[in-house]
């Protein structure tokens, strides 16, 4: 690469920041608090898609259950804000508890009262289900479609049992947010949802760069190598186990932020997290907008929602059909996905067959390979 | 068996669903040795390395290395103890450049805490740097593995194989798909590195076993069939029988 491709590169990289920071400072005042808070949601979406990436794209692990730890943060958050919203009402415990006839708190609710153990527990308690399952699951060496199968069972374990707990945590009706109140400030309020949003929008940049800093460098490369070649990564000395585990666990936890800032902006956390249409659209999300690149997660999971919202509003019941038809698309056209096919020869190939780029050389390491001739 | 002794396998019987794939195989190896195994398909010379290397568990025996027993222990253990493998094709992480390959395989300790650390120790570059001599792929470092030609990927593999650093290397036809100036080349690398590490070398190719100028063991049936020089053994009129043909024909 020469030096003023990488120069162009970097001004590329800068203005994109630039934009990008621009258009989440102004985003609150430019669309309306809908638009906004839509946005807002598909952007909390697009941080369990990075952790789909990082299992599926980097690992090779195809888990149709994201939404079990994408429910346990929704959950949590919801539980701190009933609890601590809840001093109005019969025996200071949330409300839908009356109709049941409970009176008095489960027990798992009560560390819920401490914002600090709440915030702590939004992405350590999704992440160390998804170790547990993991760890069991790799260590009896289940792989490819027998572990997506197997996710996808505990996750109907999941949504059945929450579904029927009403007495625990009021079951299929689910825990409402945006009547509670945070600092002081009703959650479902304006206010509040702006702030949201930013708060959103710097997680998301946070998340990729903590996925950026996990798949660069050899811990990365090993995840690649379990996912081109498990066998030989055991016969180099590596326990693939651990490695499998931790990301399973890290994409858990990111997986639970997600949830916890969708269910904020959304109003209501409900088992609806936990049905296997909505993890399947999650791994749909990372494979259209591109395998193994992060920020095609991040994309792909934006532009699909908003794309769902807007056509639902034009041509309700059409949605399903072009969600099918783009997975389709992708897996047959682009099996790299959008951004993939960007990064990859893809504009180039296309620009070739309408004759508008030449073709690159058959040979370009010719000259190389003489070099080498010459040192033998 | 003696305290020279780097790896003895006693008795190996592998049975997969009454197929007898080892038949109570016995066979030992000094420390430093170069060691040559031959054999006609299906004489059981992949599931020989199999059974060291915890891919497979025998049905009956046991296997020594190093005064402890691998039988029962995971592949990871295994590797961790000092037993690294070269597979048939070469197996490498395509999607990974050169230098990533060998940064996996020279990287200690192989814990997820230590790989996570994007600093790597001097001597590990160093390390790395020297392989890449040993090989000729200096040049080559940065491209993807994937893009590499047969020979070098064999070789890259042969480099990575070395970088863990194993006591005992288990290479498994080395030269197929090399032309003969890198079988040649092969050889000598595999004979240069013999003498600090133990060697154990499969192939076919009886060009490239006389130059390697080792013992040899030949398998057949799934057991031990005879050992000694190259001289020897193709003197041997059970191994002519079975593997090397009548002189004549």
């Amino acid at each position: 690469m020469s030096f003023s491709k990488i120069k162009f590169d970097k001004k590329i990289k800068l203005s994109f920041w630039i934009i990008l920071i621009a258009l989440i400072i102004a985003a609150p005042s430019l669309l309306p608090v809908f638009r906004l808070n839509l946005l807002g949601r598909y952007l909390s979406l697009s941080i369990v898609a990075l952790g789909v990436d990082l299992i599926w794209g980097y690992t090779g692990l195809l888990s149709l259950g994201q939404g079990i730890f994408f429910a346990l943060g929704g959950y949590c958050a919801a539980m701190y804000l009933q609890i601590t919203s809840s001093s109005e009402f019969p025996n200071n415990i949330p409300e839908f508890f009356a109709l049941y006839g409970v009176e008095k708190l489960p027990f798992f609710w009560e560390p819920f009262r401490s914002p600090v153990f709440t915030f702590f527990a939004i992405w350590i308690i999704p992440a160390l289900v998804a170790g547990l399952i993991g760890f069991l699951v790799f260590r009896n060496r289940i792989k490819g479609v027998y572990f997506s199968i197997l996710t996808q069972a505990s996750l109907l374990v999941f949504f059945n049992f929450f579904n029927g707990q009403q007495k625990l945590i009021n079951g299929t009706n689910g825990l409402k947010t945006d009547v509670t109140q945070l600092f002081g400030q009703m959650v479902g309020s304006e206010s509040m949802q702006r702030i949201f949003f930013w708060v959103t929008a710097i997680l998301v940049i946070a998340s990729w760069f903590f996925a950026k800093w996990v798949v660069k460098g050899r811990f990365g490369n090993i995840l690649i190598g379990i996912r081109d070649d498990e066998p030989r990564v055991r016969f180099t000395g590596y326990n693939p186990v651990i490695f499998k585990t931790i990301i399973f666990s890290i994409a858990g936890g990111l997986a639970g932020i997600s949830g916890a800032l969708y269910t904020v902006q959304s109003g209501i956390v409900s088992p609806q997290f936990m049905t296997v249409p909505f993890s399947i659209e999650m791994v749909i999300w990372v494979a259209v907008g591109g395998r193994g690149t992060l920020l095609g997660a991040i994309l792909g999971a934006v532009f699909i929602n908003y794309a769902k919202s807007l056509v639902s509003e034009a041509l309700p019941a059409s949605w399903m059909f072009i969600q099918g038809g783009l997975f389709i698309l992708v897996v047959t056209a682009l099996p790299e996905g959008v951004l993939g096919w960007i990064q990859g020869d893809g504009p180039r190939n296309l620009l070739q067959r309408f004759g508008l780029k030449r073709k690159i050389e058959t040979y370009p390491s010719l000259e190389v390979n003489n070099k080498e001739g010459n040192n033998e | 068996m003696n305290n020279k002794d780097l790896l003895n396998l006693i008795d190996i019987t592998v049975s997969f669903e009454g197929f007898l794939a080892l038949n109570k195989l016995n066979l030992n190896l000094k420390k430093g040795e170069l060691r040559a195994v031959i054999g006609p398909n299906g004489a059981g010379k992949t599931t020989f390395l199999d059974v060291i290397t915890g891919k497979v568990k025998p049905t009956k025996g046991e296997v020594i290395f190093k005064g402890k027993s691998l039988v029962g222990r995971k592949e990871h253990k295994i590797a961790r103890l000092g037993v690294g493998r070269k597979f048939q094709s070469p197996r490498i992480f395509e999607n990974l450049t050169v230098r990533e390959n060998l940064e996996i395989s020279v990287a200690t300790p192989k814990s997820p805490l230590n790989l996570i650390n994007k600093i790597i120790k001097n001597e590990q570059l160093d390390e790395i740097e020297r392989l890449l001599k040993i090989v000729n792929l200096a040049q080559k470092v940065d491209s993807k593995a994937g893009s590499l030609s047969h020979g070098q990927k064999q070789w890259l593999e042969i480099a990575m194989l070395v970088g863990q650093k194993p006591d005992l290397m288990l290479v498994d036809e080395p030269v197929a798909g090399l032309t003969d100036e890198e079988t040649d080349l092969t050889a000598d690398l595999l004979k240069s590195l013999s003498g600090e590490n133990t060697v154990v070398v499969i192939d076919h190719d009886m060009e490239f076993i006389r130059r390697l100028d080792s013992n040899v063991s030949v398998l057949n049936q799934g057991t031990v069939l005879c050992e000694g020089t190259m001289e020897t053994i193709q003197k041997d009129k059970k191994v002519i029988d079975v593997y090397l043909g009548r002189p004549e024909d």
